[in-house]
């Protein structure tokens, strides 16, 4: 059965328009999962573009994709991180049958594994605060089959970094308390840097908007590195992890952030590519993620 | 897709879909988009062209050949003869072996030096296309992993009857395909050669995974007795591993794998033999 709609002004009655034969009956194909575009094999079209500005003649033909169960970012982002925060913690209590009986909620007599869970702990917690009142998102959602990959990723990853930081047989680092120190300065460092730029890049971007700017530095000496990268939050969160690989000196941290620095590139290349396609005036001295060199 | 055609199939570097018969070990991603199972097909085996052009063959005319460089064009060839002599070798020696001993102990140590050398050059065929890098990439890690982390290290087991059954899969899976590139490259493919690619596998591909299972099996108890490749806490690097573990979730991981890759290798004898259109799901 197909509907007429029709939708006129409310104060002059004039029709502005209408749609016809619509038929009802996908209800579960809410506008998240709709993909709207000029070529069946395209890219989808965007909100904000207008009918008119497309290159259609009179009569436009679009084409409908399903993408699929959508979740929002925000849920992606409050799963992922939660996970590991919870995680890790049950491996530094030593809750039961992880490690030996007798280990069961023993605490370990090393500084270095209290201090790498407040760490640890810390980074995730600020992580989970930016993204409930820091960040802005210009999707709103992703598809659903992505958060059961991310939270593999990061649940699977804090359990086996957990594991062995905090198992009784851990090895405290070679270099003693001046590793230690070092590392935890490396990592401080970087977690206000990385902070410093989620604020600098939420105030490019007014509340509600997608707008897209170029970020410059600002008062702030941590977002100086914006003169030399693209994407200085990435720099700054792989040298948190270099700094807690350090500090714990553990080859599964080490791992970890190896392949987090291997996704952290592949996403500045892509962001540095798309602000050189969109800004003609881009600063050139600037590279996506390490200065000089990526 | 139109590529699967003789046509398109013979253009230079054309692979066409489906590694038939390959007993590929461990098989990586679900085919579950057309990018994806188009870069399965071709790059399971090679990549290059085969992974990009897959995916772009659907936007491009049925037919339509692939223009390679003429050196890689060259190069290509040469490997896919090379491939084809060796893995004829191999086979060849296996059987007269099997003729002159009547058994099959001491087979592998006869042939341990040639499959190690063609299972390993097998690694030049690992393409720049990047979405098939990875996928041929673990394709030949499998088989590497295969020789010389399973019959190459664990020397007791060298003699089990399950080795013979994935070397036999092997080689006549190898000498069907590249014998099938090969010809596909000089544009005189015989029907016979795509039938065999296309059909062989539906045996092969299972009896090659029963080998290397069985054969992973039988190095379980060597591998825990004597803990082989394995390091344990406490160490300064703060990290284990168990190689014993590593075995089993290697062989876990078979379960969800071969059902994948062989229903994709189905799917592309469907049309590849047929001339079924084939829809794949999209992204």
């Amino acid at each position: 059965m197909s509907h007429r709609v029709e939708i006129l002004d409310a104060k002059t009655r004039e029709k502005l328009c209408f749609l016809d034969k619509v038929e009802l009956g996908h209800p579960q194909w809410y506008p998240a999962r709709q993909s709207l575009r000029l070529d069946p094999k395209g890219k989808s079209l965007k909100d904000e573009d207008v009918l008119q500005k497309l290159p259609v003649g009179t009569t436009a033909t679009l084409y409908f994709r399903d993408l699929g169960a959508q979740i929002s970012w925000v849920t992606v982002f409050l799963t992922e991180y939660a996970g590991p925060l919870f995680i890790y913690l049950l491996f530094y209590f030593r809750v039961p049958f992880i490690y030996g009986h007798k280990y069961d909620f023993t605490s370990s007599r090393h500084t270095v594994v209290h201090l790498a869970c407040i760490c640890h702990s810390f980074h995730y917690i600020k992580r989970l605060l930016e993204t409930l009142f820091v960040h802005r998102f210009s999707h709103g959602t992703m598809p659903l089959r992505n958060i059961f990959k991310n939270c593999t990723y990061y649940w699977g990853f804090a359990a086996w970094m957990a594991y062995y930081i905090n198992h009784p047989l851990y090895t405290p680092p070679t270099y003693g308390a001046q590793q230690v120190k070092l590392a935890l300065a490396i990592f401080v460092i970087c977690q206000l840097g990385n902070f410093s730029i989620h604020m600098a890049l939420r105030d490019l971007r007014p509340a509600g908007s997608k707008t897209r700017k170029i970020p410059y530095p600002t008062k702030n000496p941590f977002t100086w590195l914006f003169l030399l990268v693209s994407c200085p939050n990435y720099t700054y969160e792989v040298g948190s992890w270099i700094g807690f690989a350090i500090m714990t000196q553990c080859l599964p941290v080490a791992l970890f952030s190896l392949v987090g620095f291997t996704q952290m590139t592949i996403w500045a290349k892509g962001k540095h590519r798309s602000y050189l396609k969109e800004f003609r005036d881009y600063p050139p001295l600037r590279m996506p993620i390490i200065p000089f060199l990526l | 897709m139109g590529r699967l055609t003789e046509a398109a199939a013979a253009g230079s570097g054309a692979r066409a879909a489906g590694w038939a018969g390959s007993p590929p070990t461990l098989l990586p991603l679900s085919p579950t988009s057309p990018r994806c199972a188009a870069t399965m097909a071709s790059s399971d085996e090679d990549g290059t062209n085969g992974g990009a052009s897959e995916a772009g063959e659907d936007r491009e005319a049925p037919g339509k050949r692939r223009r390679l460089g003429f050196l890689a064009t060259a190069w290509l060839t040469f490997y896919d003869i090379a491939m084809t002599a060796g893995w004829l070798v191999l086979a060849i020696t296996m059987v007269r072996f099997y003729m002159e001993k009547g058994t099959h102990r001491g087979l592998y140590k006869s042939i341990q030096k040639t499959l190690k050398f063609f299972q390993t050059f097998a690694l030049l065929e690992v393409r720049i296309v990047p979405t098939s890098v990875l996928v041929t990439g673990v394709q030949v890690s499998s088989r590497i992993f295969m020789v010389w982390l399973i019959t190459h290290s664990i020397k007791p087991i060298q003699n089990e009857e399950s080795v013979v059954l994935f070397l036999v899969a092997w080689t006549v899976t190898e000498i069907t395909r590249y014998s099938f590139y090969t010809f596909s490259l000089l544009d005189h493919l015989p029907y016979f050669i795509k039938w065999a690619r296309y059909n062989f596998f539906i045996i092969l591909y299972p009896v090659g995974v029963a080998g290397e299972l069985l054969t992973i099996y039988a190095a379980l108890p060597y591998v825990k007795k004597t803990g082989m490749f394995s390091i344990r806490l406490p160490n300064k690097y703060n990290v284990s591993f168990d190689y014993y573990y590593f075995l089993l979730i290697t062989m876990a991981s078979y379960i969800p794998l071969f059902p994948q890759l062989y229903f994709h290798m189905l799917r592309q004898r469907r049309k590849v033999l047929h001339g079924e259109v084939i829809v794949e799901k999209d992204d």
